[in-house]
Formats: structure tokens, C-alpha cells, sequence
């Protein structure tokens, strides 16, 4: 059962007190878009073996959500960070960075 | 024969006498005993009977390894079946019980399994019982589960209680031998706060049974004053009872207490769940003795080498007069020599190695005992209880040269490593030839959070078999955690060991090494589950190469000591049969728990009455002293009805309809969800999140609003009424106040988080009170208080006064379609506003009404219910609510998703109303209405289904709601509806709405 | 405010800790900018604290007020005079965008008082309770066992725990059974 930091409280919790909401960073499409875009939007979702990010909401905490950069692989957890960002900010891709120089990037 | 030895007995206290009994028979143990020790004090060797051949089963171990010495404890609501002998401590009162035998241990029935041994192989099941199908379900399976399995499973409510508790700590310490001390000293030093479990009531481990000199001082004074020294400092905290049972990710471990299984009371909780988090967790688990195959090895009297002289040392106990000991290593003379001091004979030391000339092979020949080399058991003699050994060389096939009689063979293949709680995680092991044994690699450990490795093996555990060694890994074990976990250790002396030292063991799976079928048939590896070396090799032969598949083909390992000793032989044995190395074959994976734990201390406190949460409106106590027949709405009991004596419950909720429609009555709908959304973008917000335009909506007015999905699926709806410019009150269903208010603050701050919106969930803050019915608003101007006439308060409005004398805001809104007045207040004060509608009412022939007088009601008037009509795949314009959902709006969520080509099909199922043929026939909900033709699954072709149905009172015939593919161009045809065997319902399409379409009752 | 009831009428357990409905409380959530002029001044006006840091709750004289999260506080104030506090404070911040409402009545709250108390709440909630970790004035928004739940030590060895109301009586319940005599792990 994972720990994560609410980047809202400060707190360090466990996972129950959580809620797991996905993966992060999705671009919406709305009404006249693509068939294809929306579809993707509203289906396809990425499921790698290694650098993730998602989002959580601290449900039993703050009633905060933000969002974890996590690798699937080991459950390491790079970083929390708030949850009004549509990309992943800069030092939160310098650690991955450090720790997974393999890693292709934020896409 | 066993008994208890007049001397001797490092845990148990010889002047404190306790009763027991075992199959009825009172016997006599010491506090301090286990039950294993204690029945052997007692000379019951023999104390079970086997899964599957129901051979005679004694005791093997001294530990939480033992696989045969299972037994049921207590009775009612204590009953527990196979419970581990050697892990059962004793007390005054204890009842035990054999298990898998009929008609009893003496003499079981089931032994003629025995006799066929060769009909009953591996996999036996699989080959067996193919066919016919019908018969394993109603033949075979009931006979094997009713001669194979252990014990019965309780009949009774367990009557003690559990409970969990969440500890933080920085170095957490599994086990309390030396290693797990000598850590704790280390870590204790660097000021970390550490826990230290250890699973027995006894610290020291191996140290209370063999000698030897640490720093100088005899064991047993290091050990007691090590303790001491731990007990002095703040930051080390000492538990014992208490088993490490699984270490999980991000530093997670459970630590299993038995409270009081060694004194059972009524006042403290029987076992508790530690949820430990800890930065590191030191696992000091020790070791664990391998035994030998050799034919007649589950013989009683055939015991680990180590249990043997633990049960002398510990418990002054021994486990027969003559012992002949079998093994590949030095460690097994200690108990050779053990017995010796002791004064019990041990007529031989059956070496399988070539040589044995080390420290102690050479104390025991100084003690005058016989050491053979190279020797090995052909078979052991006996069949309840061991009367002798066949000796054999362990290079041949098994030619017997001699048999020595004995009642005990203390075996010992040598040890492996307690690995169980560094793999939980994926803690990686490494194959240690010289050792024959599976150890931790440390340089791939288990990963935390912050991607190091969490977990540190110390002493045994990490494969330093030698004390010495076990005590300078320790040390520093304790000392690398404190620091890991951001604490200076303190670079002290780690303790000198000095204890005898060993000779390489020799790695010996099979005995004789030629041993022929004959004696591999019964030689056992799984001495629970019955699985043998040849079943093994059979696996092997037919094709299961994957250690996995061997272990499941057999079930070698699968029993409930999960292979503790077992595995690695069977391991050793697949390898050899597959021509392949041990490391190569692989081990099967290590789960947790580490032994079996309570279920109940899983359930913890969650029990009886605390077993889910239920929600209570502020008016429950008053509809529980009224005879409300409850019913659960999410989390929430409603009353479904008020029954009244004599009254059916069918008749009582008539009663209410017919009251309401006719005269007046009351409702408690406080469950339904409020959430107030505030700010200059309000409007503009829900404007997105309701596909009805809100931001038109008036101040002081209410309007009906639907919330959907992305997908564009109709989720919840409730009634929104204005309060100010920038504020909404947004109601909800009664299961749906967390979830939208969770919803509203997910798009909020995870979207639109440039809107200026706050929201708060008040759903608990009011009490809501619908008063409905022609007489509702007499009832209310009699309340007194603010104006309740249609001119001041219309329909689809609300106002903010007072009602005798209580704050209260009314919403002229109806799910009944009656005039219908729901009144919000304070909901410490709704119980007492409740008081005074009934008493106010009282003229009117007020009564309440429940859950399901509502429902029929607002099916008379084709209201959906959310649940109902919906399923999650149903859109508003599939629900004739289209006149709901925006048009002007530019977005709202959901508005995308229903652009799509199949949400816009005609054909997609809606809803229509329903009369049966025969008006006195109801639908059954959910019955599905067939349109003739068969699908290629050679089933009816459905076109729909029922999704409310009811009697209705008012309307005198029953009714229905269904969504029915193509429905609203279906009006008038007749559909079918099959609803048992050979029975069908006709019903005509109708309008769903079914009462009072102009809706003339609600707006007066 | 004759008619206002508590649910459990201030039931008491008395266990190895004991257990007590702390009666009706004035309860009013607030939120809005935390770092803002008015809203120091508008919790001033109402309570006479200053706000409080990340994660803890001040009391003075006129009442207590919680940090719930970044833009959210709870006031706790007399009861009768929440809603003459929610008004003050609707004008204090009229220029600003925020959000008040009075929540007494959704609430249920309960003191545990004794050596133990943290131990009773340790065994529910997935918190590090420990002196060290969980001080003076220390507030955790958690869950209790199944429940979510908030609560907090004004002094070293009172904890007082709020929850919804409609599960008041089961919080008071599970309170109870984990305060049983006998029952705590004395670790904490």
C-alpha cells in the first residue's frame, strides 16, 4: 500500500486515505471535436511500465486533488505536485530525470 | 516413550501446574508449556492424521513450521480448527481436539487410503474424476471433501474480539533471537524509535537452547541482559506474541498480536493487527531445519533434529527414550549431545557425509555415542510410533545392514534462511551452494518509496548460519537501517560469538541416494498434504517443468504451513528429476501471511454492529419507535413503511399512498443530498455540470436538473434552487451527495480551476421535512409563521422564514405530484419541527409514509428514479428528459458524448409506460420483453426490460415503466413478457405518465 | 434554540478512556483566500484568534478555529451564536470571494479524555498519533475505521473528534468498543 504526500496538507498518508482518480494530464475535447480525439480523450489511456503520472485526491484529508509522478514498475514515487497544472513541472521532471535517465520525457 | 525429564525446562514453570485435555483426557502441563511440549510431557505422540492417506501424524517441530501437529481448540464460539500444537501455549482449561479421523485417532477409517497409495498419486483428481460431468459435483466432490481437509469449520459467531492499530516507527525488528536483539541494540543507539516483534512469549531464539560464549559471558546472561538494556531505553520497544506476518510496499508490515490465546478473557481484544509503517524493517527471522526424505519419515516419533533437543532444553521434555539421529551436518550433534547430558540414550549419530570429524561430531564420540559415516535410513520401522531405523549406506539403493531400534529419529538436512518477509516485496534470493539453501541478496532488496531498499536482513535470516557471523551481520543490519532511516549509529563493538564451529554440510535430498520406488513412495516432502518424492518425480515425468505447475499438480507446499518445510526439498527433488540446477528450477513465491492469522483479527472491529457504518436521518430514533420497516438507501436506513399491527406490509404502504393522495402526510426526505455552490462563476459552473441551463434560473426559484458522465450517462438529478446571484443550493439523490459533491470539486480544481467557485456539502446540515398532500397547506399555515400561500410561495419556489417557531426554508417542490411542501431545517431542530407537522396534522389525519409509497407514487407520474431508469448506459433523451438537456449551451459535460452516431440512434431502448393485460398482473422488475426469433446464443431475442413496476393504489391497476428499444415509436403495441416457466404477462405501450398528466394536483 | 437536540443527549462511556458527545457546537465552515486582509479580520472578529498554520487549529476565549486546507478553515464557536458569526463574517468579506455557512448541525463531536485517548484513535486511524508527531494543537483530517473524521488535542491528553452526524451514534459506538477497559496496546 503506497504512501503518498497531499501537496495541499503536507501530510504524508497511506494509500486509504486516497482516491485514486487516473491517468493525469488529459487534454479534454468537447463539443464539434474529432471522433478521434474525443475518443481518445474519453478512452485511451496510457498504461507504462515505468515513469507515470496520475491523479489522486486526498478524499479522507483535504479533499485536495494533485497529481503523482510514480513508476509502475517499483512504486517509486518521484514527486507530488498540485493538481492546476496541465504538465508536469520542471523539477519534477529533473528528478525523473536523475533517477531514470532512460526515460524519453513527458509526453 | 515421551515424558517429562525431572530437570531441565528453560520457559516453563514447575511450580505452576495446568489442566487440559486432548480428545476428552484431562492432562497435566506448566505454565509456559505449548501444547505440543505439554502433550508430549504426557507421552501422546501421536496427534492427527494426514490429509489424504490419514496416516499417523506426531509431532514433528517446535515451532510455527510444524505441518502435522494440528489441532481443533475450544468449543462455541472459541472453536477453532487447525490450530498449530507448537505454537498453542498452554492454560488451565484448554481444550483440544485430533482432527481428520473417523471414528477416531486410534483407529480411522479413512486409513484405507493408505493401503492404495499407488491408485492415489499426484494429480489422481485431475485423471480421475473427467466423467461423467454430473458426477463430480454431485458424487465425487462430496465424498473427498468429506474424507479429506483438516478440521470442521466453526458452527458458531466467534465470540471474542478484534481490533487493529497503526504504528509508526523507524526501524521495525522481526524476530527477538540474537539477531533481532543485537539489531535492536544497534538501532536503539542511534536514538530511532524502534519496535522489535517477536512470535513466541520466549526472546532469545536459538539462544535459550545452544550454548555459546558472547563477549565473554555464557548466552543465556547476555541474553537477559541485553534485554534489560533494551527495556531501559525509551526509543526500543519490546513485543512479544507477536508475529511479523507480511511486509508490503512502501515500508508497510503487519504484525499479528495474540493478546490473550496463552490467557483467554473477555475483557481485552484476542489478537490485534499492527499496521506498522516503518522507514526500515529489519527482518531477524532466523532459520528454519530441512528434514530428510527417507522412507517412513512422517512415522510420529520422527522429529526435526533441532525440536528434539528444543523440547529438552526449553520444556524439559523428551521426545522418547532412545533417539537415533540422521543427518548432513554438525549442527544435528547438538542435539546428539544434548540428549546425552541428559541422560537419554542415543544408540547411533547416522552421518551421510563421508566424514565427519569437526568439534562436535568429535564432543559427541567423547560422550561415548556411535557416529557412522556415510550412513543413511533405508526405512524407519513402525507404524503409529517409531520403533526402530533400518540403516543403510547413503551411496546404494538402500541395502539394509543393520536395524537399530529407537522411538525417535531426530533428522536434520540441514537450514534454510527465514526468507518469507524479504520476498513478500520482492526481496531477490540468491542460490548458496555450499549451504544447499536459498539466501537474500542484498544488492536486491525490496524497494520504498523513495526507490532504496527498505528492508535489511539480519543474523540467520541472511544466511550467516554460523553464530559469529549471525552476530557481526546483525550489528551491522541494526546499525545500516538506523541510518537509512536518517538517524547516526553509533560505530560500537559488535559482540564476539564464540561458539563451536561447523563443517560444510553435504546437500542430500533423497536417502539412499538409488533410493528405489519402493522407498520414494515413502519418503514424504509435504508431510500435511501428503506429497511424496515420487509424486515429484511423477510431475516431472508428465510434463509439469515449472516449479509452479509441480506445486500446484501436487499440491506440494499448498497446505497451511505453506511449505515452510517442505519446499525446498521438493524444489531440490524437481531440479534433480528435470536434470536441471536448483537455481534454474526457481522457487515458488513467497506470500504472506507468513503463517496463518486469525480471520478475525482481518475483520478486526468491523463486526456485529460496527461492521458497516449505516447513515440515520435526525428523525431515525422516531421512525424506529414507530415500527419503520427499514430499508437501506446507500448508506442510509429509510423507512420503507410505517407498519401498523394487523396490517400486511403491502396493506400498510397502500395505506400511505392513499392518505397522501387524499389528505396529507409526511415525509423525511433529510437524506437527500445539498451542496452549496458559491461564487461570482456559480452560475456559470453549473451551467457545465447540469445539462439544463441554470444560469437562467431566477433567484428564489427552483428548477429539476440532470448531471451526466463524459460519456454522456445520465448519473444523478435533484432539484437547484437559487439562493442569491452568486449561490446555488444544488439537491441531489440520497446516494449522491458525496459523489457529486466529489464530482463538482474534481472538475473545480482539476479543469476549471480559473473559475472562482467554492462548494461546500451541507446535505447533514438540514433536516427535510415534505409535508404533501391536498391538506399540506393548511397543515403549514396552522404550524404559523411565514406566508405558505401559492401567491408567496409558488410552485417550483422557495422561501426563508420561520415555521412554528423554527427557522425553516420550504421548496415548493413534488415527486408525488401532490401539492407538497419540503421544508429544510436546522437538523438538531428536525425532529421537533417533525413533532409538530404530526401534531399540527393531527386534524388532517396526517400520518407518515416511506420509501416505497414514495417510489409508487412518483411512478404514477413517470418520474425516473435514479438506479432505476438508469443503469449507467442510459442518456436523458433515452428517458423523454430531453426537454432537460441544453440545447443554446456551447458545453456541458456530457454534451460531446451525445453527439455520437449511437447515442443518437432512434433505436436505442426508451422509456414507455406499461399496462398489463390483466390489470390485477405485476410486471417482476427486470423482465424482459422478447420480440419472438432466437439469437445465435439460442436465446430469446430481448428488446428491453422492466425498470419500476408496482401495484398502483390510486389508479386501481398495476403499472410499469420500461426502456424498450425503439419504445416512444412502440406506443399502443402489446409486448411480451416471458416471466417463468411457461408464464407470460402481455402489457400494451402507454405513456409512462400515468396520473394526473397536466399536472393540475402539484400547482395549486 | 429550545428544540435543538444532540443525537446521543451527551452519552458518556466510561471505558480505559472515556468516551463523551461533546453536545452541540457552533460549527462554520469558511473559505476563501487564507492569505487575504478581511479573512484575517473576519476570523478575528468571530473567534478572536489569529488563523492558524497548515494542519492545526487555535483556540481563544470566543471559540477555536481549525485549518482544514489551503482555502478552507472551521470555526468552532458557541452554538447559539453561529449564525450571528456567519453574518458578520458574509459582511466582513462581502468584497472578496468566498464561501460561509454554518455546519453545527451536520456534525457530531466527542471528546475522549484519559492516558489513552490516542491509543483509541490509533486503532482507526491510519495517523501517526505519537506525542512527538501529533502535539498541542495539532489537527488531522483522516478517517476513523470505516468513517472520515477530523480531530485534534488542545491539550497533551484530550482529543476531540467530529464527524457527520448521521454516523454519529456509529462513531460513538466504534469509540466506545476501542475504549474498552483492557484493551489498549499501551504502546503510544
Amino acid at each position: 500500500m503506497l504512501i503518498l504526500k497531499c501537496p495541499y496538507c503536507g501530510v504524508s498518508a497511506e494509500e486509504t486515505e486516497f482516491t485514486p482518480g487516473g491517468e493525469a494530464h488529459l487534454t479534454r475535447y468537447t463539443s464539434g471535436s474529432e471522433d478521434q480525439a474525443f475518443t481518445d480523450y474519453l478512452f485511451a489511456r496510457k498504461n507504462p511500465r515505468g515513469v507515470h503520472f496520475e491523479r489522486w485526491r486526498h478524499v479522507f484529508g483535504c479533499g485536495k486533488w494533485f497529481h503523482t509522478a510514480r513508476c509502475t514498475a517499483t512504486l517509486e514515487v518521484f514527486g507530488t505536485y498540485t493538481g492546476q497544472t496541465s504538465t508536469p513541472p520542471d523539477n519534477i521532471i529533473a528528478v525523473i530525470k536523475a533517477k531514470r535517465p532512460e526515460w524519453e520525457g513527458f509526453k | 516413550m515421551s515424558t517429562r525429564l525431572v530437570a531441565g525446562g528453560s520457559v516453563i514453570d514447575r511450580e505452576t501446574l495446568v489442566s487440559f485435555t486432548f480428545n476428552g483426557k484431562v492432562f497435566n502441563g506448566h505454565k509456559g508449556d505449548t501444547l505440543a511440549s505439554a502433550l508430549l510431557a504426557n507421552g501422546q505422540t501421536l496427534v492427527g492424521r494426514s490429509f489424504k492417506y490419514h496416516r499417523p501424524r506426531g509431532i514433528m517441530a517446535s515451532g510455527v513450521e510444524e505441518p502435522n501437529a494440528l489441532v481443533s481448540l475450544g468449543d462455541a464460539g472459541r472453536f477453532e480448527p487447525n490450530q498449530r500444537t507448537t505454537t498453542t501455549e498452554v492454560f488451565e482449561g484448554l481444550t483440544a481436539t485430533s482432527q481428520n479421523h473417523w471414528p477416531s485417532l486410534e483407529f480411522d477409517i479413512g486409513a484405507i487410503n493408505n493401503k492404495i497409495p499407488r491408485l492415489l498419486p499426484a494429480g489422481f483428481y485431475y485423471k480421475t474424476f473427467m466423467k461423467p460431468q454430473w458426477a463430480w459435483k454431485h458424487l465425487f466432490e462430496p465424498i473427498i471433501r468429506q474424507s479429506a481437509g483438516l478440521g470442521n469449520a466453526p458452527k458458531e459467531a466467534d465470540s471474542d474480539r478484534y481490533e487493529y492499530f497503526y504504528a509508526y516507527v523507524d526501524v521495525l525488528i522481526v524476530g527477538g533471537g540474537m539477531a533481532g536483539l543485537a539489531a535492536a541494540l544497534e538501532a536503539g543507539k542511534s536514538g530511532a524509535k524502534v519496535l522489535l516483534i517477536e512470535q513466541t512469549a520466549n526472546l532469545g531464539g536459538r539462544l535459550a537452547v545452544d550454548d555459546a560464549l558472547i563477549d565473554g559471558r555464557p548466552s543465556d546472561v547476555w541474553l537477559e541482559q541485553t534485554i534489560a538494556e533494551l527495556d531501559a531505553v525509551d526509543n526500543v520497544t519490546i513485543r512479544t506474541r507477536m508475529m511479523g506476518s507480511g511486509v508490503f510496499d512502501h515500508g508497510y508490515a503487519m504484525g499479528y498480536e495474540r493478546i490473550n490465546d496463552h490467557a483467554p478473557d473477555n475483557t481485552a481484544p484476542r489478537h490485534r493487527l499492527w499496521r506498522i509503517r516503518a522507514k526500515r524493517i529489519v527482518t531477524a527471522t532466523g532459520a528454519l531445519e530441512r528434514p530428510i526424505a527417507f522412507a517412513g519419515n512422517d512415522i510420529p516419533g520422527v522429529m526435526l533434529a533441532s525440536a528434539v533437543r528444543d523440547y529438552v532444553s526449553m520444556f524439559g521434555v523428551s521426545a522418547g527414550d532412545s533417539t537415533v539421529v540422521i543427518t548432513n551436518n554438525d549442527d544435528a550433534y547438538r542435539t546428539a549431545i544434548t540428549l546425552k547430558k541428559a541422560g537419554l540414550d542415543v544408540p547411533a549419530i547416522l552421518d551421510a557425509r563421508p566424514e565427519a570429524n569437526g568439534p562436535l561430531p568429535t564432543e559427541a564420540r567423547n560422550l561415548g555415542i556411535r557416529v557412522e559415516t556415510g550412513k543413511a535410513i533405508a526405512s524407519v520401522k513402525g507404524y503409529k510410533c517409531v520403533s526402530g531405523v533400518e540403516v543403510c549406506d547413503q551411496a546404494g539403493e538402500g541395502t539394509i545392514l543393520e536395524t537399530i531400534p529407537c522411538d525417535v529419529v531426530a533428522m536434520s538436512g540441514g537450514w534454510s534462511p527465514v526468507v518469507h518477509l524479504w520476498s513478500h516485496c520482492g526481496g531477490k534470493l540468491n542460490w548458496d551452494e555450499a549451504n544447499a539453501m536459498f539466501s537474500p541478496d542484498p544488492t536486491r532488496p525490496p524497494l520504498g518509496a523513495d526507490g532504496t531498499g527498505f528492508v535489511v536482513t539480519a543474523g540467520t535470516a541472511s544466511g550467516e548460519l554460523q553464530a559469529t557471523a549471525a552476530m557481526q551481520n546483525a550489528s551491522s543490519a541494526g546499525r545500516q537501517a538506523a541510518t537509512e532511516a536518517g538517524f547516526n549509529s553509533v560505530d560500537g563493538a559488535t559482540p564476539v560469538v564464540i561458539a563451536n564451529d561447523e563443517d560444510p554440510m553435504l546437500p542430500i535430498w533423497v536417502m539412499p541416494q538409488g533410493a528405489p520406488y519402493k522407498l520414494r513412495s515413502k519418503s514424504w516432502l509435504d508431510f500435511q498434504n501428503d506429497v511424496k518424492v515420487s509424486d515429484v518425480r511423477l510431475a516431472a515425468q508428465e510434463g509439469f517443468e515449472s516449479v509452479e505447475h509441480t506445486k500446484r499438480y501436487t499440491t506440494l507446499g499448498m497446505a497451511t504451513d505453506q511449505g515452510k518445510l517442505s519446499n525446498i526439498n521438493g524444489l531440490a527433488i524437481l531440479a534433480d528429476s528435470l536434470n536441471a540446477p536448483i537455481p534454474q528450477v526457481g522457487t515458488t513465491t513467497f506470500r504472506p501471511p507468513y503463517a496463518p492469522i486469525s480471520l478475525g483479527s482481518i475483520a478486526g472491529e468491523a463486526r456485529g454492529k460496527l461492521f458497516k457504518p449505516i447513515r440515520k436521518s435526525p428523525i431515525d430514533s422516531w421512525q424506529a419507535e414507530h415500527n419503520a420497516i427499514w430499508e437501506r438507501v446507500s448508506d442510509w436506513r429509510r423507512p420503507y413503511t410505517y407498519r401498523r399491527d394487523g396490517e400486511t406490509t403491502e396493506q400498510a404502504v397502500t395505506r400511505e399512498i392513499n392518505n397522501t393522495r387524499n389528505g396529507v402526510s409526511i415525509l423525511d426526505a433529510s437524506t437527500l443530498g445539498k451542496i452549496l455552490v458559491k461564487g461570482p462563476d456559480a452560475a456559470k459552473f453549473l451551467d457545465l455540470v447540469y445539462t439544463n441551463m441554470m444560469s437562467s434560473l431566477k433567484v428564489g426559484k427552483c428548477r429539476y436538473g440532470l448531471m451526466c458522465n463524459e460519456n454522456g450517462f445520465l448519473f444523478d438529478d435533484g432539484v437547484v434552487a437559487r439562493l442569491a446571484e452568486d449561490e446555488f443550493l444544488c439537491h441531489t439523490t440520497s446516494g449522491g451527495s458525496d459523489t457529486v459533491h466529489g464530482w463538482l470539486e474534481e472538475w473545480l480544481q482539476t479543469e476549471w480551476w480559473d473559475l472562482q467557485v467554492y462548494t461546500a456539502n451541507v446535505t447533514e446540515q438540514f433536516a427535510q421535512i415534505a409535508v404533501v398532500g391536498p391538506n399540506a397547506r393548511n397543515v403549514l399555515e396552522k404550524l404559523g409563521g411565514m406566508d405558505v400561500s401559492s401567491e408567496a410561495l409558488a410552485f417550483m419556489s422557495f422561501g426563508d422564514g420561520e415555521l412554528a417557531g423554527i427557522q425553516a426554508r420550504p421548496f415548493r417542490i413534488s415527486f408525488s405530484g401532490e401539492l407538497s411542501y419540503e421544508i429544510a431545517v436546522p437538523a438538531a431542530q428536525g425532529q421537533a419541527f417533525w413533532d409538530k407537522v404530526m401534531e399540527a396534522g393531527e386534524e388532517f389525519g396526517m400520518m407518515p409514509y416511506g420509501t416505497e409509497a414514495l417510489h409508487v407514487m412518483r411512478a404514477e407520474k413517470g418520474f425516473i428514479m435514479i438506479g432505476d431508469e438508469t443503469d449507467g448506459t442510459v442518456i436523458p433523451q433515452d428517458l423523454k428528459l430531453g426537454w432537460a438537456v441544453s440545447k443554446k449551451k456551447a458545453d456541458f459535460i456530457g454534451k460531446r458524448a451525445q453527439e455520437r452516431s449511437h447515442l443518437q440512434r432512434e433505436d436505442r431502448k426508451q422509456l414507455v409506460g406499461l399496462l398489463t393485460e390483466n390489470p390485477q398482473d405485476v410486471l417482476p422488475d427486470g423482465a424482459h420483453a422478447v420480440e419472438g426469433g432466437k439469437n445465435r446464443y439460442g436465446q430469446e431475442n430481448m428488446i428491453g426490460h422492466v425498470t419500476s413496476t408496482y401495484f398502483s393504489p390510486t389508479l386501481g391497476h398495476s403499472i410499469a415503466m420500461a426502456l424498450i428499444k425503439g419504445g416512444s415509436k412502440r406506443m399502443g403495441e402489446v409486448l411480451t413478457f416471458p416471466v417463468g416457466k411457461d408464464r407470460v404477462i402481455k402489457a400494451t405501450v402507454v405513456d409512462p405518465v400515468f396520473y394526473d398528466k397536466e399536472g393540475a394536483r402539484q400547482n395549486v | 434554540m429550545s428544540n435543538a437536540a444532540f443525537i446521543l443527549n451527551g452519552a458518556a462511556f466510561e471505558g480505559a478512556v472515556t468516551v463523551t458527545e461533546a453536545g452541540l457546537r457552533g460549527m462554520i465552515t469558511l473559505r476563501g483566500d487564507l492569505g487575504s486582509e478581511a479573512m484575517e479580520k473576519a476570523v478575528k472578529a468571530s473567534v478572536g484568534v489569529a488563523l492558524p498554520k497548515q494542519r492545526k487549529i487555535k483556540s481563544g476565549k470566543r471559540g477555536a478555529v481549525a485549518w482544514m486546507s489551503p482555502d478552507e478553515l472551521l470555526l468552532l464557536v458557541d452554538y447559539d451564536q453561529a449564525d450571528m458569526l456567519v453574518a458578520k463574517m458574509k459582511s466582513i468579506l462581502a468584497e472578496e470571494h468566498h464561501l460561509v455557512v454554518n455546519v453545527s448541525d451536520a456534525r457530531s463531536m466527542f471528546t475522549l479524555s484519559g492516558a489513552g485517548a490516542r491509543e483509541v484513535l490509533a486503532k482507526g486511524a491510519p495517523v501517526d498519533l505519537s506525542h512527538s508527531v501529533f502535539g498541542k494543537g495539532a489537527i488531522r483530517r483522516s478517517r476513523i475505521g470505516q468513517i472520515a473524521a477530523a480531530f485534534w488535542t488542545l491539550d497533551g491528553e484530550e482529543l476531540e473528534v467530529v464527524c457527520f452526524r448521521s454516523v454519529g451514534a456509529f462513531m460513538y459506538d466504534w469509540l466506545s468498543t476501542a475504549a474498552a477497559k483492557g484493551s489498549l496496546p499501551e504502546y503510544l
